[in-house]
């Protein structure tokens, strides 16, 4: 990836962002903090690693993402939005009646949403469900899902852990979003996950540890993880809850808090400015 | 009169998968380290290739199964009643009924008559949790041929199914020249207007018994079976209801949330009748023997028989 390309990648992340903080003031609820410490990987998921096709959703040998961290979608539907799969302005529509966009991923209401989440801990079995599917049909596509770091105290997560590894889904990316706030606080402070490396490791996957928001080193490890073979691939993402909006950023309160008018106002000037200064680069 | 085949539902449940896996390569199974028990086993032997044992951790099998079924499997997972539908409840709520994807649910060692292993594994509200579960539909077949046919509707239907299947080996009463099953539709053994029984499960050749025992007496009862608990057979309640003015329910379950319940709902709306709940009465079972449990909590053709009789004099 030259920098042009890095540069096209935070452009629309950027736009995630935006989209994001649009969608859960007009919600008047929802989940800004997770949603921008995600935006990066979606975008990077969606723009460079996934092959799927927004004309055609349903599409057979697409790669699918679970977003099993399922309260972050506000950004992901950014993303969908911006690759085609609907119209950006039915982000405005976010968790009211009748929309498309509902307030945790509806696989049957959404284009581009492979599987119903937002239960924790239960996306990351769906996922092993399709990579053993795609094994079964000797199929080629790959299963990526996404999963909070207050999400892994779920004991369901370790169960799915083993049943990947022990069935050597090497098509399943199991990504981590590690912004080490959850609602009750910080996840060291609540329930202590780490060494969560050690763990996955133990569990028999392949561990990458990477900067979330740092594009080059989410290629790496995605493109290392293809390369793994006869077993699933972690990739521990740190990240800060709230990227990108200066005070949202690490900041517990903003987990599942819609921002009022005057601080959509302020974050999306914040978020714009930044857009205005990359493209300027551009 | 059929040949009498003496079988535990669960098993002609695992024959009547391998039937139909032979044609539909689609056909996955997941147990829960209880293949033996649930008799998944057959089809373990049969396609090994498409059989997953995930050990003892039904949340994560009820997932991946979601999964499977959003890739365009059918995939079936087993584990005991208890297990499958009380560990594993929310699992099957969001990730298999929300986005109603094609899982079928087997919950076996349900009832009392699990027996031995004791209260702990006598499932006695599964058929309560998933009838309230939208999208899911809820079978309970009474006999071997009954099993056989309902399991092959199951796979043929589109959606969530949660089917019932029982440790205990009990003998048919339907005939397999004649039997027609029909997702949906409850079925009526024995025509009467004195009384009107309905029945679903294991217990239904008890209430058979009962029935023709009561016919010797001269009392005319008139016995359905409901092997359809979800959707139910509303008509044929109603009609029911309308023509003898007197219900009675059996089932190998809570009077809350089961038959009972079910069979009110649709009464209470259509056409009140006072219902006697022959069942579990809000209580746990304990170890046993299989039909010793069943003669103490009133299950048995004699105690189906008293009720009957009460009933019937106090009209």
């Amino acid at each position: 990836m030259d920098s042009s390309e890095i540069k096209q990648l935070r452009i629309l992340a950027t736009k995630s962002r935006i989209g994001a903080i649009l969608g859960t003031f007009h919600a008047k609820s929802g989940h800004p903090g997770g949603s921008l410490s995600a935006a990066d990987l979606f975008t990077y998921l969606y723009y460079k690693e996934l092959n799927v096709d927004p004309r055609n959703p349903q599409w057979e040998d697409r790669d699918r993402f679970v977003l099993s961290k399922g309260h972050c979608c506000p950004s992901l539907y950014a993303v969908l939005a911006m690759k085609g799969f609907f119209d950006w302005d039915e982000l405005t529509n976010l968790r009211h009646v009748g929309s498309m966009l509902q307030g945790h991923p509806d696989m049957n209401k959404t284009p581009g949403v492979d599987m119903s989440t937002g239960s924790l801990g239960q996306g990351v079995s769906s996922a092993c469900g399709m990579a053993l599917a795609a094994k079964l049909d000797r199929k080629d596509y790959r299963v990526y899902t996404l999963l909070g770091d207050g999400e892994v105290e779920e004991g369901q997560v370790w169960e799915a852990a083993m049943f990947a590894s022990h069935n050597n889904l090497d098509n399943l990316v199991v990504m981590v979003d590690q912004n080490g706030l959850q609602i009750d606080g910080t996840v060291d402070d609540v329930a202590g996950i780490e060494p969560l490396d050690k763990k996955f490791e133990a569990f028999g996957f392949e561990v990458f540890k990477i900067d979330g928001h740092d594009f080059e080193q989410i290629k790496d490890a995605l493109d290392k993880a293809k390369t793994v073979k006869g077993k699933p691939t972690a990739i521990l993402c740190r990240t800060v809850k709230g990227k990108g909006v200066s005070f949202m950023e690490n900041q517990v309160g903003w987990h599942g808090v819609a921002p009022n008018k005057e601080q959509f106002e302020l974050a999306t000037a914040e978020l714009e400015a930044q857009l205005k200064k990359l493209e300027g680069e551009c | 009169m059929a040949e009498i085949i003496k079988k535990a539902t669960r098993e002609s449940f695992g024959e009547a998968l391998c039937e139909f896996a032979e044609t539909n390569k689609d056909v996955v199974v997941f147990d829960a380290d209880l293949a033996a028990a649930t008799k998944t086993s057959i089809f373990q032997k049969a396609f090994p290739d498409r059989f997953f044992d995930c050990g003892i951790a039904e949340e994560n099998m009820i997932g991946v199964a979601a999964g499977m079924a959003a890739s365009g499997k059918i995939p079936v997972a087993a584990s005991f009643a208890m297990f499958a539908t009380g560990r594993a409840f929310e699992q099957i709520r969001n990730s298999v009924a929300y986005p109603c994807l094609n899982v079928k649910i087997a919950g076996s060692h349900a009832g009392i008559s699990t027996g031995e292993d004791g209260a702990t594994h006598q499932c006695i509200e599964d058929i309560g949790i998933m009838r309230a579960i939208p999208n899911m539909m809820v079978l309970n077949p009474a006999d071997h041929w009954e099993m056989k046919a309902a399991t092959k509707a199951a796979l043929e239907y589109d959606g969530p199914v949660y089917i019932r299947l029982g440790r205990l080996a009990i003998d048919s009463f339907n005939d397999p020249e004649t039997y027609e099953f029909e997702l949906g539709k409850g079925i009526t053994l024995h025509e009467g207007n004195d009384v009107a029984v309905i029945a679903t499960g294991l217990v239904v050749n008890e209430a058979i018994k009962a029935v023709k025992e009561l016919e010797a007496e001269g009392i005319s009862a008139r016995l359905i079976n409901i092997h359809t608990i979800k959707p139910i057979d509303r008509d044929i309640i109603i009609k029911a209801a309308k023509e003898t003015g007197r219900i009675i329910t059996v089932e190998e379950h809570n009077v809350i949330g089961g038959l009972a319940d079910a069979v009110s709902e649709v009464v209470t709306a259509e056409c009140p009748v006072k219902i006697s709940r022959i069942g579990v009465q809000d209580c746990f079972g304990y170890s046993g023997p299989a039909w010793e449990l069943l003669d103490l909590f009133g299950l048995t053709q004699p105690h189906i028989a008293r009720v009957i009789r009460e009933v019937v004099n106090e009209k």
